[in-house]
């Protein structure tokens, strides 16, 4: 039996990507040489939420966002059927500052491929990664992310699902476990 | 539906609609991808495939490799003029010699129809079909559904003409499976003597008439007359071919509406399609051959995800 524990509920979740947001305009002021790139499928929902939360604490609309897929980086698509998702970058990050946002950093495979896929696009200047998840006991690849939303210690057969208000109806982080 | 319900690409006809479906979703992804900066992924470096052309081409040989090489897949290239086959070897040992050299999935276009798929069942290797004979040229089927979706949003319920050379062309006979399987109707148009025997079992209308064929269709798909594949004489001339069965911009401006044009290369100018309709707005033609390389991209990445 999966016994799920909350880790963030709605009220801390709004907090914690609003933390994000002040902890992001420290480092990027106004976001003019800043990009946002979220990973497929996860990871376009945590940064489109900070991309219209930055417009609305800083007060403008041009705030670049884009998603970008990494199925055919993967290092792993000969063991699992993976589906697609569209990439949709329409700017030039060639010289610009990329946060790159994802929900949950696990092993860092996905990251890996993320960076690899992301070079099909130019050279950005410095990359940055934010999560909303953080499993640090788990990594195999040597990534760490700089904007965390929240630290948790689990073990690898444990499951950590992100529900979205946009499709499961409420921001919520629960922790599954099999015991 | 993740993956192919098959291990190898023969022909249309082996595939469902949902294999279809699945090839033409992860084809969009791929044409994002050869319209980025840098054209390539690194999703085959492991695999190595062998281009096997028993016959000659351009389009589907330069697609194919194009497409292995912006997947970062080793690529050997094989044609029957310059090698051992001259020589007196038979396709199962030539193939087996090239296999034996580690290769992963072989791409192959032969003269005989059901050369595929008897090599599908003699060797340990995915087998893409890249034209046999008269039979099939799955991979053409596939790039003009994706042309025909990409133009008009969907295939269900439209309807498309195949005009010309119906007898000789695997491209017709795939575009036929392809299209019915996705819910098009399709008909058929083109000399009495250039229609196979048994044309009506496929369930496709049939028509002599080319003007009433363009007025019934949204898309018309304009085939080649092959010469090289014809025996004795279908038809008096191609003189008179053209005068009956010829598209040219008179015609096309005189419909009631605004048809698709489509033609799988290498086009005759002059014989089935005038220039300037080759060169029209209506023309997707080159929007096929890029199309290709996305729909050929999907279909070694979804073979090969099965390794």
């Amino acid at each position: 039996m999966m016994k799920p524990r909350i880790i963030l509920d709605n009220k801390h979740f709004e907090i914690t990507v609003t933390r994000l947001c002040y902890q992001l305009i420290e480092v990027h002021n106004d976001f003019s040489n800043t990009v946002i790139i979220g990973l497929q499928p996860r990871g376009i929902y945590l940064a489109t939420r900070i991309q219209k939360k930055l417009q609305e604490i800083l007060k403008k609309k041009d705030i670049k966002c884009g998603s970008l897929d990494i199925t055919f980086y993967r290092d792993d698509f000969r063991q699992k059927e993976l589906v697609p998702n569209a990439t949709n970058i329409d700017f030039i990050i060639e010289g610009k500052n990329v946060v790159m946002v994802d929900d949950v950093l696990f092993t860092g495979r996905t990251i890996r491929a993320g960076l690899d896929a992301m070079l099909a696009f130019g050279r950005p200047n410095d990359v940055e990664l934010l999560v909303l998840i953080d499993r640090r006991l788990s990594r195999h690849l040597p990534i760490q992310a700089k904007y965390i939303g929240k630290v948790i210690d689990s073990i690898s057969s444990e499951k950590v699902k992100v529900e979205w208000k946009e499709t499961d109806g409420a921001d919520k982080v629960t922790l599954l476990s099999n015991d | 539906m993740t993956k192919l319900s098959t291990k190898h690409l023969l022909g249309i006809k082996e595939l469902n609609a949902d294999d279809i479906n699945l090839i033409l979703s992860t084809a969009e992804s791929f044409k994002e991808v050869i319209n980025r900066p840098i054209k390539k992924v690194p999703s085959l470096r492991d695999i190595t495939i062998a281009n096997l052309f028993f016959e000659n081409s351009t389009r589907t040989k330069l697609s194919f490799e194009l497409a292995e090489k912006r997947l970062s897949a080793d690529v050997v290239n094989f044609s029957a003029a310059a090698s051992s086959v001259k020589k007196g070897e038979t396709l199962i040992d030539t193939v087996n010699n090239i296999l034996a050299m580690k290769v992963d999935m072989v791409v192959m276009r032969h003269p005989n129809p059901g050369a595929a798929v008897f090599l599908s069942k003699h060797i340990d290797a995915k087998i893409v079909n890249a034209g046999d004979g008269a039979h099939e040229h799955p991979t053409q089927a596939l790039l003009d559904a994706f042309s025909i979706k990409e133009k008009l949003g969907s295939i269900k319920g439209k309807k498309i003409a195949i005009i010309g050379d119906i007898l000789h062309s695997r491209v017709a006979l795939s575009n036929i499976f392809c299209l019915q399987k996705l819910g098009a109707q399709v008909m058929v148009c083109g000399p009495t003597t250039l229609m196979p025997k048994y044309i009506h079992s496929l369930g496709v209308k049939v028509e002599h008439d080319l003007r009433k064929a363009l007025e019934w269709c949204d898309v018309a798909n304009m085939l080649r007359i092959q010469l090289e594949r014809q025996d004795i004489k279908y038809f008096p001339s191609l003189r008179e071919y053209t005068m009956l069965f010829g598209l040219n911009k008179d015609l096309l401006d005189s419909l009631s509406k605004k048809i698709v044009v489509m033609h799988p290369g290498p086009i005759n100018r002059g014989v089935e399609i005038t220039s300037d309709v080759a060169d029209s707005a209506q023309s997707i033609i080159l929007d096929q051959v890029e199309n290709g390389v996305a729909v050929r991209m999907a279909v070694l990445f979804l073979l090969a995800g099965r390794v």
